[in-house]
Order: structure tokens, then sequence, then C-alpha cells
């Protein structure tokens, strides 16, 4: 099946395949933008705080930066599923099986954050997400996790301005969803450009053709 | 069977499904509970709808609406839940150090890359009192220099450390040491040349330091201030050495595995081995701010404590854990 989305799928112990759609390097390079305002901007207040305790303030100030710096993802990963900015951005961490990620992974993929940082702001990172089909950094890799979307993002079926039209042939649903992703999107894709796609499939020209391709993505989200 | 036939037979168990989801998906206080033992039933045949639904060409929203429920389900069902203490005492008594000896190569080569740099540097600079400028520039001489000699009041310790309390310096030392353990260990991601410089280097600067220090006499501030935390911490640098061996090691060498596959069945042992230092170098940071720095004691008292502390470390690596099948 050619993949047309960022979609990786595995299958469950009992049978059945799942799909999870992986995050790409923007909305995580935002997500660690949020996260370090909310690490350096926490850590800036308690450190006030601390000051007025002297000596033993500046112990527990480097035992606390210690903490953030390395242990600040971890416990949100494996206590809530993703980090404050993660969540924020609408993704979460999961193991390669989309089960949520544990104590072990969390480690190593957290841990090996100073290499992907590497020469800086994840120069190494960045390369290693762009050459592999899940968005995995150095660190996703050797512990087996992947960056997702944590809502499945409902498709919005109501509005196909088509009248129904029974398909032809019944297809399969990899099929039905590229028809369905094409009525979705070909309201933000140029007239031209939403006729040339229609007519692959469609026999008639122009106009006719989009009408009828909407009019089966219409009779598709009806969902009779 | 037609869709509207599935739907209207199955509906009631997928509202029951989702009903059970929900309320396991809240907090632990917020939830009612009532009827989660059905969730391994309801699920087996969740799915078995999901399939025939996909199987059938049903329509997507439908097969969209299951997937969600079907990966709810598989999230709760296989979310990993243990009493965490117990892991915890299960993993310092009997995994790691079960990690440390099934690992016993890595573990030797990484303790050799820092120790022979470290006893070739100290020789050379034992013996030669200018050699050290080779590798340290003037300034950092003439800083630690300061730490040990005799006049210093708080040996150990930088000038602009001197007045700082033990509660400050155990701050410093777990912030610096357990930073250097984890990049030791994820230097392993570039071929193990992170790792091996790493190695290379903390041998030469130790080593470096100790040399110089005790061909200049200071021996009674230097050696028993160092000689307590030692244990721990040299060790602990070694075995954080070995996970980024283990790393290196399976992207150069990954066998009959794929990379990736080698990588992460690697990263697991490396994992538990990082950990386990990291828990040696708190305790080595804690001898050092508190134990280390008392110099008001004999320093055969503070070598004898070095002795013991060896030993039982020695002991715990090699022998804790022994004849339990570490998970």
């Amino acid at each position: 099946m050619l993949q047309l989305d960022t979609v990786h799928t595995f299958e469950t112990p009992e049978g059945v395949e799942l799909g999870l759609r992986v995050a790409g390097p923007l909305p995580r390079a935002l997500a660690w933008v949020i996260d370090a305002l909310i690490r350096y901007g926490g850590l800036f207040i308690v450190s006030i705080a601390l000051s007025i305790l002297g000596e033993f303030g500046f112990g527990l100030f480097l035992i606390l930066l210690f903490l953030v710096e390395w242990f600040y993802p971890v416990l949100f990963e494996v206590s809530r599923g993703a980090t404050p900015g993660k969540k924020m951005m609408g993704l979460a961490v999961v193991h390669d099986n989309g089960t949520p990620i544990g104590w072990p992974a969390s480690m190593i993929r957290n841990l090996l954050r100073v290499v992907d940082f590497f020469p800086f702001l994840y120069g190494t990172g960045l390369v290693t997400m762009l050459i592999n089909r899940q968005f995995k950094r150095l660190g996703d890799l050797a512990a087996g996790t992947l960056v997702i979307y944590a809502e499945h993002v409902r498709r919005s079926h109501g509005v196909i301005a088509a009248a129904p039209r029974t398909l032809p042939v019944p297809l399969p649903i990899d099929e039905q969803r590229a028809l369905l992703d094409f009525a979705e999107r070909s309201s933000s894709l140029a007239p031209g450009r939403v006729e040339e796609l229609a007519q692959i499939i469609s026999d008639e020209q122009g106009p006719a053709a989009v009408e009828t391709v909407l009019g089966y993505a219409h009779w598709l989200a009806r969902g009779r | 069977m037609k869709q509207q036939q599935f739907i209207d037979q199955q509906r009631p168990l997928w509202d029951s499904f989702r009903h059970l989801v929900e309320q396991l998906e809240k907090p632990a206080r917020k939830r009612d509970a009532a009827g989660q033992e059905q969730l391994p039933a309801l699920y087996r045949r969740l799915c078995a709808d999901y399939a025939l639904a996909c199987h059938r060409n049903y329509s997507t929203p439908l097969v969209d609406e299951l997937h969600d429920l079907v990966q709810r389900g598989h999230r709760l069902l296989y979310r990993r839940k243990s009493v965490w203490l117990w892991r915890a005492m299960m993993f310092f008594w009997i995994t790691f150090p079960s990690a440390v000896r099934r690992n016993a190569r890595a573990f030797w080569l990484s303790t050799a890359l820092f120790y022979i740099p470290a006893l070739v540097m100290g020789l050379a600079c034992y013996n030669d009192g200018d050699f050290i400028y080779s590798v340290f520039d003037t300034q950092e001489v003439a800083n630690f220099e300061y730490m040990y000699d005799p006049g210093n009041e708080m040996p150990g310790r930088e000038e602009n450390r001197a007045s700082e309390s033990d509660f400050a310096m155990f701050g410093y030392y777990i912030w610096h040491n357990i930073g250097i353990g984890f990049r030791t260990f994820a230097g392993g991601m570039t071929a193990g040349i992170g790792t091996v410089l790493a190695m290379l280097f903390n041998g030469i600067v130790i080593g470096g330091v100790a040399g110089h220090i005790t061909q200049l006499g200071f021996i009674n501030t230097f050696w028993p201030f160092v000689a307590g935390h030692s244990a721990f911490e040299l060790t602990a640098i070694c075995i954080s050495g070995a996970a980024g061996l283990l790393l290196a090691h399976a992207l150069l060498a990954p066998g009959r595995r794929t990379r990736g596959e080698a990588l992460k069945l690697a990263a697991l042992q490396a994992v538990t081995l990082m950990m386990g230092a990291a828990i040696l170098l708190v305790g080595a940071a804690f001898i050092e701010a508190y134990w280390s720095s008392i110099h008001s004691i004999a320093p055969a008292i503070k070598y004898a404590v070095s002795g013991v502390l060896w030993f039982v470390q020695i002991l715990y690596l090699t022998f804790a854990g022994r004849g339990h099948h570490a998970a």
C-alpha cells in the first residue's frame, strides 16, 4: 500500500492493525520551546525564593537544576504521557507498539537528548528525523519510541456540497479514505488542480468530474 | 451483513466499552472502576468488530470510530503498572549488579580506557614537575595546587568555593558529576567516539592532577580527601563509559540483528547500567560533601574507610543478586 500520510501502523496482539499519526519536527520544536520556557522560567522563580536560604538554597538549586535538566521530560512522560509543552501541542510519546511510555524508554530517549542537540539546537536530531519515516531522533531510535498526535483528528464529513452518488464499485478502506481526504482538501487547492485530480478517476471532464467525485465522497461520508 | 444491521447489533457493546474506557482514563481518585475486570473480554470483542469492519469495507467514519476505541483500549490494557519502591529495590539489589556482570567486557574495556591513561599521565607528572603543563594551562594548575595546598583551610575546594557549605557542595557534585556520567553515556551514539574521548580525558585529568599533587608533596591533603569518594565515583564513571560502549557496539557490530533492533536491545541494558551508576554517583557526592571534606580526621582513618568502601563495592558488584534471574 502506498503511504500518503505520516501514519505508522503496527499490529496488536489481538491481530488488528492500528495506526498512529507521527508528529514532525515543527510541532515538536514548538513543544520544546514551551517546555524550555516552563523549565527555566520555573527555575528562575524558584532560584529567587531559594536565595533567601543562602548556602543551603544554593545546594538545593543545583540539585533542582540537575533534576530539571535531565528528568523533567522523564517525569512528565512517564506519569502523564507527555511534557506540558507536548500536551499543549497535542502530542504524546508512546512506544513503537502504541503502548504508553515506561521508565526505561523515557530515560533512554531523554538522556540521549544531548547527542541530538549536538552541535547546536538539535542539529543532529533534525537530520535524523528527516531521514527516517517516523520522524525519530537518535533518542527515539534507541528507545523505540514515537512522538504522535495524541488525539485522533476528527474529520469534518458534513460539509460536502455535491449530491451523494452511489459508488459503482466497492472500494477498500484506504481508497475510501483517499476520496474523503480529497473532498476535505478540495477547498484549499486551486480549482484547476482539483479538476485535474478528479479527472483521474472520472470519465467526465472539468467541474462535472469534481461534482461526481465529491458525490462519491459524500455518499461514503454518510456512512451507509 | 449490512453495515446498519452490524451497527444496530454491536452498538451496545461499543457503548459499554466506551463508558468503561472513559472511566479508566480518569485519574484514580475520580474514577468509578465498576466492571473493570470486563475490560479484556470487551476489548477482544471490540478488536474482532474492528477487524470485521475493516475487512468488509464498511464506511470510513465507522472504521475510524472503532479504530479510536481500539487504540484507547490498547493503551489501557498494555499499560505497565508496578509498585515503584519494590521495583527500585529490586533494581538496586538484582538488576543493576547483574547487568554489570553480564556486560563485563564493556566494563573492563571502559575501565582500561580510564585507568591506563590515568596511570601513564600520573607517573609522567610525578616524575616531571613540568609535565602537567602539557595538558593544563598555568591558571588551572595554580587553581588545583591551591585546592590541595596544606595551607588551604578547606582542602579539595577551589578558591571561590572555599566558603560554601557542605550541602551546597553536595548539590554541585550531583549536578556536575552525574551530568558528566550522562554525557559519557550519550557519547556512545557517536559510534563510541564521544564515550572513548570522555573516558580518556577523565583519565588524563584525574591521573595528571594526582601525579602532580603527589610530586609537590601535598600527600596528606590530597589522598585522604579523594580516598573516601573514589570508590563509588571512579567505578560509576567506568560504568557510564561501559553503557556508552554498549550503544557503540550495537551500532558498529549489530551481529545478526538490524542496527535499529540491536540498538534498542543494547539501550535497555545500557540505561540499566547508567541508572545504577547515577545512584552510585549520588552516594559519591554525599561522601565527598560530608565525609571527604572533614579534615580533622586522621588520614589513616580516611584510608581505612576508603578500603572498606572499595571492598563493599567489589563484593556488591560481584555477588549481589546472583542466582536471581534478572528481569
